[in-house]
């Protein structure tokens, strides 16, 4: 049984009050002037963790990351690559950018042969709805790259 | 300017349009939850003269994500003010050179329990106090020290540490203490009454379009059996008065204050609403 | 700032098992792009670097940004080549640093 919820009654008034504290909201919720970063500015940054190298997106850097955020303050991600962690097949970095950011810069993972694995796991903070990047670097130079894009819900009323 | 204008519109959009409500995405989910092996009871049968059949523990409607960060007591943030509170519970403070350990030398054993029963009629105040107030009077009359500010951490701390003794447990009231029925009968009153200039109340959202979506998110039934709650929002604990507040104030309303006679009127009804339901604390939402 | 490491990992394991270590500490990661109710810009301080070794060997580190959520927490895994101790290290950007140690027995 669902009840109706009563239309308000509106008036010029009211709308304005509540106009107001819509605005008020987005002020104090969200960091103030502060331009956001671009998927150029991300891609810049990638370009130069790669050092020249063309970044493969084959599906050897797996990117997981939850497709809706319920709060942007703590959103899940993490790495890994498939990868023997020796020799040439040996995963030294993996940096993890988040495109519509104030910064785009996340974390940079660093592993080691007693890594056994490449994973990773923490917490970031997502300003907005946006596409995180993940771009891991190989022993021989080789960088692999994974996108996901996560949309970031905002909260019923804001409260 | 254009982005404020389409937020104002949507809001506009939600509450005058009642249609936007009503979908099937926001239904709890069917799971189960167990913390460090201790069986939590996220549904429970609703208590003789309840408007629901069943409740929902908040839990059900939260994402993937946020469940599996309460299901693990070790990732819980919540747990660092758990921790605090066990810490606080030797330290000694006030004029009787005392501790709360002065008295209650086994938090683990001693404690079990309460946290699931309050608020409870208290006889000297001649009002039903909660976990927060009874930490306060113990302070003030037996270890001779100040109460705590309101969600002063250390407050919070030492609530979510009590509440957490009591983790699994079920949420029982005892209304015939004193005059709990006519603070019981005070607080459905409110629970009920349109409030702020966007005239709603409680029930409009948790009893009428409980498991509807607002905007993007999901409306719990607003069982307060997890508090204090580690909001992911605040990035810390939040306790149940000031989570009220919040949500009166989302109303456009003035708030009552703290430990008011409003919100502890408020509390021992919607403590009610959750009877049966586990304690939770330290719950994690959004 | 009150800041307490939490670990977990296993307290033993076969030579050469890879196993999990989780991780979490308690800080606030004040990201410097807030402002206060007076409108200035609350100054950053975040743990901006967490290293692990292994009987004093580097096995894993992360270079972090504001962009971790308070809190942080990570989770990698280490292959166990014999018994020894885990030490932990995070940075503060205020100089602090956090330290905790964690041993495993190879069987």
């Amino acid at each position: 049984m669902v009840k109706e919820v009563h239309p308000m009654e509106m008036n010029r008034r009211s709308v304005l009050g509540i106009v107001g504290a819509a605005t008020t909201v987005a002020a104090i919720g969200l960091p103030v002037g502060i331009a956001n970063a671009t998927p150029e500015d991300a891609m810049a940054k990638v370009r130069e963790f790669a050092g020249g190298k063309e970044p493969q997106t084959g599906g050897k850097l797996t990117l997981n990351t939850p497709e809706i955020a319920e709060n942007g303050n703590s959103v899940p991600v993490g790495v890994s690559v498939d990868s023997a962690m020796e020799g040439d097949d040996m995963v030294e970095e993996i940096m993890i950018l988040a495109d519509g950011n104030p910064n785009p810069d996340v974390v940079t993972f660093k592993f080691t042969e007693l890594s056994g694995e490449a994973v990773a796991e923490t917490r970031m903070r997502l300003a907005k709805t946006q596409d995180v990047v993940a771009v891991a670097k190989m022993a021989n130079g080789d960088v692999h790259m994974a996108k996901a894009p996560v949309k970031v819900t905002i909260g019923g009323c804001g409260g | 300017m254009k982005t404020k204008v389409i937020l104002a519109a949507s809001v506009l959009a939600l509450f005058s349009s009642p249609a936007m409500l009503v979908t099937a995405y926001g239904d709890p989910a069917e799971a189960e939850l167990s913390i460090d092996g201790e069986k939590i009871a996220v549904t429970a049968a609703a208590p003789e003269g309840h408007p629901f059949d069943t409740l929902y523990s908040g839990w059900l409607y939260r994402e993937p994500e946020t469940r599996a960060l309460e299901e693990d007591s070790f990732e819980n943030p919540g747990m660092f003010g758990v921790e605090q509170g066990a810490e606080l519970w030797s330290v000694v403070e006030g004029s009787a050179g005392k501790s709360c350990e002065s008295c209650h030398a086994n938090p683990e054993e001693d404690m079990k329990g309460v946290g699931a029963s309050y608020p409870k009629w208290d006889a000297d105040s001649k009002r039903p106090i909660n976990i927060e107030l009874q930490i306060d009077k113990c302070r003030e009359e037996n270890m001779g020290a100040e109460p705590y500010k309101f969600d002063a951490p250390q407050q919070k701390a030492l609530t979510a540490f009590i509440k957490h003794q009591s983790l699994g447990m079920p949420v029982k009231l005892d209304l015939s203490e004193g005059e709990m029925q006519k603070w019981w009968d005070q607080g459905k009153e409110m629970y009920y009454t349109r409030t702020g200039q966007l005239n709603l109340s409680c029930s409009n959202c948790h009893e009428d379009h409980s498991g509807n979506m607002i905007r993007a998110d999901h409306l719990s039934q607003g069982q307060v059996n997890g508090f204090p709650t580690y909001r992911l929002k605040q990035s810390a604990l939040v306790s149940v008065h000031n989570r009220f507040r919040g949500c009166i104030r989302d109303t456009r309303a003035e708030f009552p204050k703290a430990f008011s006679d409003d919100l502890m009127a408020l509390e021992t009804y919607v403590t009610w609403r959750g009877s049966g339901l586990s304690v939770e604390t330290p719950a994690v939402r959004q | 700032m009150a800041s307490k490491p939490r670990v977990k990992l296993p307290k033993s394991a076969s030579a050469g098992e890879v196993i999990t270590v989780k991780t979490l500490i308690s800080h606030e990661m004040e990201s410097g792009q807030r402002k206060d109710k007076n409108g200035e810009v609350i100054p950053r301080q975040i743990i901006n670097k967490f290293t692990v070794t292994f009987n004093e060997k580097p096995v894993f580190e992360a270079d972090i940004e504001p962009a971790i959520s308070s809190n942080p927490y990570f989770e990698f895994s280490v292959k166990v080549p014999e018994s020894g101790t885990f030490h932990f290290k995070w940075e503060d950007d205020d100089g602090s640093v956090y330290e905790t140690e964690e041993a495993i027995e190879v069987a």
